[in-house]
């Protein structure tokens, strides 16, 4: 399996040369040139180009230029390492795992607002499951946007993973509830519940999530086991808007964010991690199931600095 | 930290108007936090830094300031500034019949959905809208958009046994026209713009059904990503439009200026919720002062007027002028405000208003509102004196709520008619000065039914 480092930087060479120097640039700058007042602009810029914020970029800017008071002769590489650094110690502790599964059936809920890539991602999120010689189950909880249950079903169909849906319209909590019933019927491992998308600030809709969780309390009153926010990896700091509503009104235990095989880097999420202490459960870097990959700390901060020789 | 826009730049010019006179220093000051306020909004690093420059220079050419204020100066620069930066001039599509207009943008960003809402508006202005599926990739959009189509009345033509997207564009072009359609959107899937292959095809469909209309259809949540999705897709297919969607959430629009400002592509029309009809057109101007936070008076105006009875409005001015208000005109006003939208979209665009969060909260208690009213007889929506406690219960009863809320509301609707009759009298405009003086602000526990007395 390729690592995260890796798929980052394949995909870093499909995106277009302007955006390859603007990490690079950093590159310019991470290579052997000796740092200097420019350099320290363009890394700025560098950073904020990735969502990074006000927060994480001042602080790798202080560093750097920390270090670049005491030494004079500091050089590109040394900032790179320096931010690199700096950004895997901001994200100590991020990296969500789940080792072994304590219930049966495991219930992890996917949440988001719309387009952010919940029904793919859950479709994903199965097959790995299946690959890792568990028996998964999908629920198709979004009853409410037009195809929805035709999107998940071909998406099941093709990666050959089980589904529970039911009509257009049909109360989330319900299907929901069916679908743990069914679960525990077949004896399966995971369920995952693909719910609809919806905007944090839309009340009537948060309740509806509440009211998925209140349901399925009458089967298990510990579900859902997981409940994760899935992020477009390009949008910028309203995610953290979006996850802060989103684990007031719902209770979040972890992150995954979506869309990472562009040229965004998902630098928000970095927020989110700094503010509710989130873990990143898995980032998605393709199309592809086995392109959802486990979240790491480390190939992420040095993905973004570009520094490659010290990757094993 | 993250805060809207609108809320940084408020509160720095509410700084700035504090101050009394315009420094060097405290201009600095000032411009540094809109700068950070703009990358808090996620306008891109260079685009806000040149914003800063343009507004800087604006400033530095200016003589010192006469008759107004400092603060009023630096409001007026930056909303001169953010004007340019968003760009003058028409932002319609073009009126043209049969009208082509193709749609494109990144996954997820919401194609599908203004698919639909676009042909229901091009179909107010007089047009037969035809929706032609070029998404093959992503699983059921094909199906997504034949039932936006069959549930609004809209042709519709797709191929699922095809792949060939540039094939199915053109043979959807050539049936919607013997259908008589004259105006055809085509749906395209959701791309990286880097993704060169995509991107080819979806240039191939544009050369070949010749679109007046190409439009990136982008989440109004994009963080800095933004200038390089309009940028490089723009450069491949050339863009007429841009849509900013999911602007009903609660971003700021940063990567509108953003987009705007790379490519100079106009913004030309707004996502504001799940339902067809949540479409409003963009005016650049209007969209920097809505930023800004002045509100926008104008799109509202023009919001009330497309949904306001004539008749009833001003049957409900001269009610007003009178004092002759009772629950029956309450009533019928509040549904006049309903059917104008969301509250919260309505509040956003009333200048000083915009700091107010309106969410479904309020609009669940003038649902409350109405159940009251509309739980009276005829006799005492006209007559509310008449409402002793036995007719209390029972309104509250039939309503399914507490005999407290109806006493809130009545005792609301006694101010109300308080004010109305003061407004009446010479102490009007006292009062106006006060009003504004204080700024806006709602009656102690003041519950938006109120709103229902606020004449636009």
């Amino acid at each position: 399996m390729a690592s995260l480092f890796q798929r980052f930087k394949d995909g870093l060479k499909r995106t277009t040369p302007t955006f390859y120097k603007a990490f690079s640039k950093a590159g310019s700058l991470f290579g052997g040139r000796k740092i200097d007042a420019s350099s320290l602009d363009e890394l700025e810029e560098a950073l904020y180009s990735a969502d990074f914020g006000v927060e994480t970029t001042e602080e790798i800017l202080e560093a750097v230029r920390e270090a670049y008071k005491k030494d004079k002769e500091l050089r590109g590489l040394d900032a790179a390492r320096i931010g690199a650094s700096v950004l895997e110690r901001v994200l100590e502790g991020s990296e969500g795992r789940i080792d072994q599964l304590t219930h049966k059936p495991e219930i992890i809920a996917l949440v988001g607002v719309n387009g952010s890539g919940k029904t793919t991602t859950a479709a994903k999120l199965a097959k790995n499951f299946q690959d890792q010689g568990k028996q998964p189950l999908v629920a198709a909880c979004d009853t409410f946007r037009a195809a929805a249950n035709e999107q998940i079903r071909t998406w099941c169909d093709r990666l050959n993973v089980p589904l529970i849906a039911s009509q257009h319209g049909a109360d989330a909590a319900a299907v929901a509830f069916d679908a743990l019933q069914a679960a525990r019927g077949r004896g399966s491992d995971v369920l995952l519940l693909d719910t609809a998308g919806r905007l944090h600030n839309k009340e009537n809709l948060m309740r509806e999530l509440q009211k998925i969780r209140r349901v399925l309390g009458k089967l298990d009153e510990s579900a859902p086991h997981h409940a994760w926010l899935v992020v477009d990896g390009s949008i910028g700091s309203n995610s953290i808007q979006q996850a802060r509503v989103f684990h007031e009104s719902f209770g979040l235990t972890g992150l995954i964010v979506t869309k990472l095989d562009g040229t965004s880097r998902g630098g928000a999420v970095t927020g989110i991690y700094r503010e509710l202490k989130l873990p990143i459960f898995y980032v998605g870097l393709g199309e592809k199931a086995e392109d959802l990959q486990p979240f790491s700390a480390k190939d992420y901060a040095r993905a973004v600095f570009g520094i490659e020789e010290e990757i094993r | 930290m993250f805060e809207s826009l609108t809320d940084r730049l408020g509160s720095t010019l509410r700084n700035l108007r504090g101050k009394g006179k315009l420094t060097e220093e405290n201009m600095a000051e000032s411009l540094q936090e809109v700068r950070k306020a703009l990358l808090a909004a996620d306008v891109h690093f260079r685009v806000a830094r040149e914003f800063i420059e343009r507004v800087r220079e604006a400033c530095v050419g200016q003589e010192v300031l006469k008759s107004v204020s400092p603060g009023q100066m630096v409001v007026k620069v930056i909303n001169d500034e953010l004007a340019k930066l968003l760009g003058e001039g028409s932002t319609e599509l073009v009126n043209e019949k049969p009208l082509r207009v193709l749609l494109l943008g990144l996954q997820g960003s919401g194609k599908t959905t203004f698919a639909a809402k676009l042909a229901k508006r091009l179909e107010k202005e007089g047009y037969k809208p035809a929706l032609i599926a070029c998404d093959v990739y992503r699983p059921a959009a094909i199906d997504q958009l034949e039932i936006l189509a069959k549930d609004n009345g809209f042709l519709f033509y797709g191929e699922r046994d095809q792949k060939d997207v540039v094939g199915i564009s053109k043979r959807g072009a050539k049936w919607a026209r013997e259908q008589g359609a004259t105006a055809v959107i085509f749906d395209t899937a959701g791309r990286l713009q880097i993704d060169t292959e995509l991107v080819e095809e979806v240039r191939k469909v544009r050369e070949t059904v010749q679109p007046q209309e190409s439009l990136l259809v982008a989440d109004a949540a994009l963080g800095q990503e933004a200038v390089n999705v309009a940028k490089t897709f723009n450069e491949s297919v050339p863009l007429t439009g841009i849509v900013m969607t999911k602007l009903d959430g609660d971003t700021r629009g940063g990567a509108a200026l953003s987009m705007k400002s790379i490519t100079g592509v106009p913004i030309k029309f707004l996502g504001v919720g799940e339902k067809v009809t949540d479409l409003e057109a963009c005016h650049p101007d209007r969209l920097a002062g809505r930023i800004l936070g002045m509100g926008d008076v104008v799109s509202l105006v023009e919001k009330a007027q497309e949904n306001i009875d004539e008749k009833e409005a001003e049957r409900m001015a001269k009610k007003l002028e009178t004092a002759d208000f009772n629950f029956e005109d309450f009533l019928s006003q509040m549904q006049q405000v309903k059917k104008m939208g969301s509250l919260g979209g309505l509040m956003k665009m009333i200048p000083g208003m915009n700091n107010m969060q309106v969410g479904d909260r309020e609009e669940r208690k003038m649902k409350h509102t109405e159940a009251l009213i509309q739980s009276m007889t005829p006799l005492e929506r006209s007559n509310p004196v008449i409402l002793n406690g036995s007719r209390r219960a029972r309104i509250a009863q039939g309503a399914g709520l507490q005999v407290k809320d109806l006493n809130a509301l009545i005792k609301q609707f006694q101010q109300m008619k308080k004010m109305m009759k003061m407004m009446k009298g010479g102490k009007g405009r006292k009062m106006m000065k006060k009003f504004q003086k204080g700024g806006m602000q709602l009656p102690e526990g003041g519950d938006l039914g109120g709103l229902g007395g606020m004449k636009f």
